[in-house]
């Protein structure tokens, strides 16, 4: 990984993360903790997507069924375990292996990515209404009840050495922070090592890499179960922040949410959606607390707008822009300084004309 | 004896209403080659028009296959308009364009007429007798309306002058419009059509299932995993795929209950997907409509 521009200013943008870690339990109230602690889940879920759509081209709309998988796997084996050292690992792998099945159906049943946005959306919808119906008391993995429509309670995280501990909430915040920081981190990493350079070929020309002799299904499968991967460490976070996992993670209106903060971050950076899903968060919880305008109207407009008009997101618009408004400028002095020597010649020449 | 007749009736009861479900997706799919993700609410607006003038003191009938599909198909005009004609060729905006049209109405809806479900109506006619078992005269209905519902389409499709140059667009549309047609119109047109075949369909469900600004999601994953497994063909498809998922779907709730029905079918789904990705129709039946 060399020091690009562009690393130079993810290095920034992960001090300025840690700074914030540090910082914020002791500047703001607990409650806003815990509330940060649900959007750093929901940021992690959008990194997750802003990876495999940005940068691996795949379209999914069903991201979010990874995300409750995770949620799901987390508060099912730290009820059975009694403790959630290993209930992390298993929620970790649950939501990787669930995406490496679907994702091999569909790649390499070689899906077109219209088809895989609806199957995805598909799959998380019947999950949704799979666990609504889980509410009876037949319904129960190990110790832990379904719980149907209500969901279940999910037990605190504890340090791996001490499972009778429970983390306070300002902790699972600093943890949270950690997994989306580290989280950033590797997907940065990971986009620019070999294995990331050929995804994003596949994205812009999948024929083409395969004509060089890639295996684009191996290379799109992969990229994948990574990102259900993230997600899935991100449905723990969101466990942790909630308390309960109820069948809600995997309706329609959270996997739209998802999507939004990527349309509205920008595909093609991972700042860009992790930026998003803050930014809506707070948007629509404000709009929550005001109860005049209905959360899915200003959602559904914000999605046509984008869709229509800042189709990149604001990211790279910005970024587009700032690099166009530098050139011009540079170009500016430069013409300038070309104008003030023209200038200088002329007048010497005027001198001479003058003296001859 | 006669539970075999009731089974039997269930089964193509789930059958018909799948393809009641999904036809209208289907044919906006087929001859636009988009994909609408609004098609739930497209159902949800049909339901909720029945409702709503039933309660005025319309006569139900003429509220289901009259108000409904009419401006259900109104509505569709104008999207197409407002829209859909900005997102030609660009699949995966029309995708998104129309998932923010489907919140957008949910959220209009949830603003109007609240969160919770609008007055409900009950299912015209009554129950009918199989032997020891009843079953309801209102979906010997339905899988009546669905028939005459497919012939329609395949007579509007087969013998008018519109279905033909329907057809012609679906097939080239540089050389239809190189021909003298009007594809834009057509496109237009089929839109509506489609969005007024799910006003229909949402419509006559709305007696069974009631209506809530958010009931959409419950019609559109069978509705996608039906149409992506019929593929192209727009009647053959949807009808291949109705019969293969909603038998699925309803010997598995016969033998083990609505969960594991619904499990079934998904997984029918996808690995129907896996081995036909073009779908049903991409490998049997190519010449079909």
């Amino acid at each position: 990984m060399s020091w690009t521009r562009e690393n130079r200013w993810r290095a920034a943008l992960v001090l300025a993360g840690v700074i914030f870690t540090l910082a914020a339990p002791g500047m703001l109230e607990l409650f806003t903790i815990i509330n940060l602690s649900t959007a750093i889940a929901l940021a992690i879920l959008a990194l997750s997507l802003g990876l495999i759509w940005g940068y691996g081209g795949i379209l999914c709309f069903g991201q979010t069924a990874f995300f409750g998988i995770g949620a799901y796997a987390y508060t099912i084996a730290a009820v059975n375990f009694g403790g959630s050292s290993w209930a992390v690992l298993v929620a970790i792998l649950a939501a990787a292996v669930f995406a490496a099945v679907l994702g091999y159906f569909m790649f390499y049943g070689r899906v077109s990515d219209v088809y895989m946005a609806v199957i995805t959306l598909t799959v998380t919808l019947i999950l949704y209404s799979l666990l609504r119906r889980t509410s009876g008391p037949e319904y129960k993995i190990g110790d832990a009840l379904l719980g149907g429509f209500n969901g279940v309670t999910s037990p605190p995280l504890n340090l791996p050495w001490a499972p009778y501990m429970p983390l306070f909430p300002e902790h699972v915040f600093y943890v949270g922070m950690a997994v989306l920081i580290i989280g950033y981190i590797i997907c940065a990493w990971l986009i620019q090592t070999h294995f990331g350079r050929v995804a994003v070929a596949i994205r812009e020309n999948e024929l083409r890499a395969e004509l060089i002799g890639y295996d684009t299904r191996f290379y799109k499968l992969a990229m994948f179960t990574i990102g259900g991967a993230i997600a899935g460490a991100g449905g723990i976070i969101f466990a942790n922040g909630v308390g309960r996992v109820t069948p809600d993670i995997f309706n329609l209106y959270n996997s739209a949410l998802a999507i939004i903060w990527v349309i509205v971050g920008g595909r093609g950076t991972l700042a860009g959606p992790v930026m998003g899903a803050f930014a809506l968060f707070y948007l629509t919880s404000w709009l929550g607390t005001q109860g005049v305008v209905n959360n899915n109207l200003v959602l559904g407009l914000t999605l046509i707008i984008f869709v229509l008009a800042v189709p990149r997101g604001i990211l790279p618009t910005f970024i587009s822009w700032w690099d166009g408004a530098r050139s011009r400028r540079a170009m500016q002095r430069r013409e300038l300084k070309v104008r003030r020597k023209r200038g200088r010649r002329s007048s010497e020449l005027r001198e001479a004309a003058d003296e001859k | 004896m006669d539970l075999v007749i009731a089974l039997a009736l269930q089964i193509v009861y789930g059958i018909a209403s799948l393809v009641l479900i999904s036809l209208g997706l289907a044919i906006i799919f087929g001859m636009m080659r988009v994909i609408n993700l609004a098609h739930g609410e497209f159902l949800m607006l049909g339901g909720y028009t029945v409702v709503i003038s039933t309660n005025q003191g319309v006569n139900i009938w003429f509220a289901m296959l009259v108000l409904a599909p009419l401006v259900v198909g109104l509505i569709g005009v104008l999207v197409e308009r407002l829209l859909i004609q900005f997102l030609y060729g660009r699949m995966v905006d029309t995708l998104l364009a129309t998932w923010g049209l489907s919140l957008l109405f949910v959220g209009l809806v949830t603003s109007i007429f609240g969160a919770q479900t609008a007055t409900t109506i009950s299912p015209p006619l009554g129950a009918i007798q199989i032997g020891d078992y009843s079953s309801s005269a209102y979906e010997l209905f339905l899988i009546g309306v669905t028939v005459v519902l497919l012939l329609l389409v395949y007579a509007v499709l087969k013998l008018t002058k519109l279905g033909l140059v329907a057809r012609a667009t679906m097939q080239s549309d540089d050389m239809a419009s190189a021909l003298g047609v009007s594809t834009k119109r057509i496109y237009m047109i089929t839109f509506g059509l489609g969005a007024a075949v799910s006003g229909l369909a949402g419509g006559l469900l709305a007696p069974v299932t009631g209506v809530l600004p958010s009931i959409g999601a419950t019609y559109i994953a069978k509705a996608f995993i039906t149409v992506i497994s019929g593929g192209a063909s727009i009647l053959a498809g949807t009808t291949a795929a109705s019969v293969l998922l909603g038998g699925i779907n309803g010997i598995m709730a016969f033998l083990t209950g609505p969960t594991l029905g619904e499990v079934a079918l998904l997984a029918a789904a996808i690995i129907l997907i896996r081995l036909l990705p073009t779908g049903i129709t991409g490998r049997f039946f190519r010449k079909s409509l």
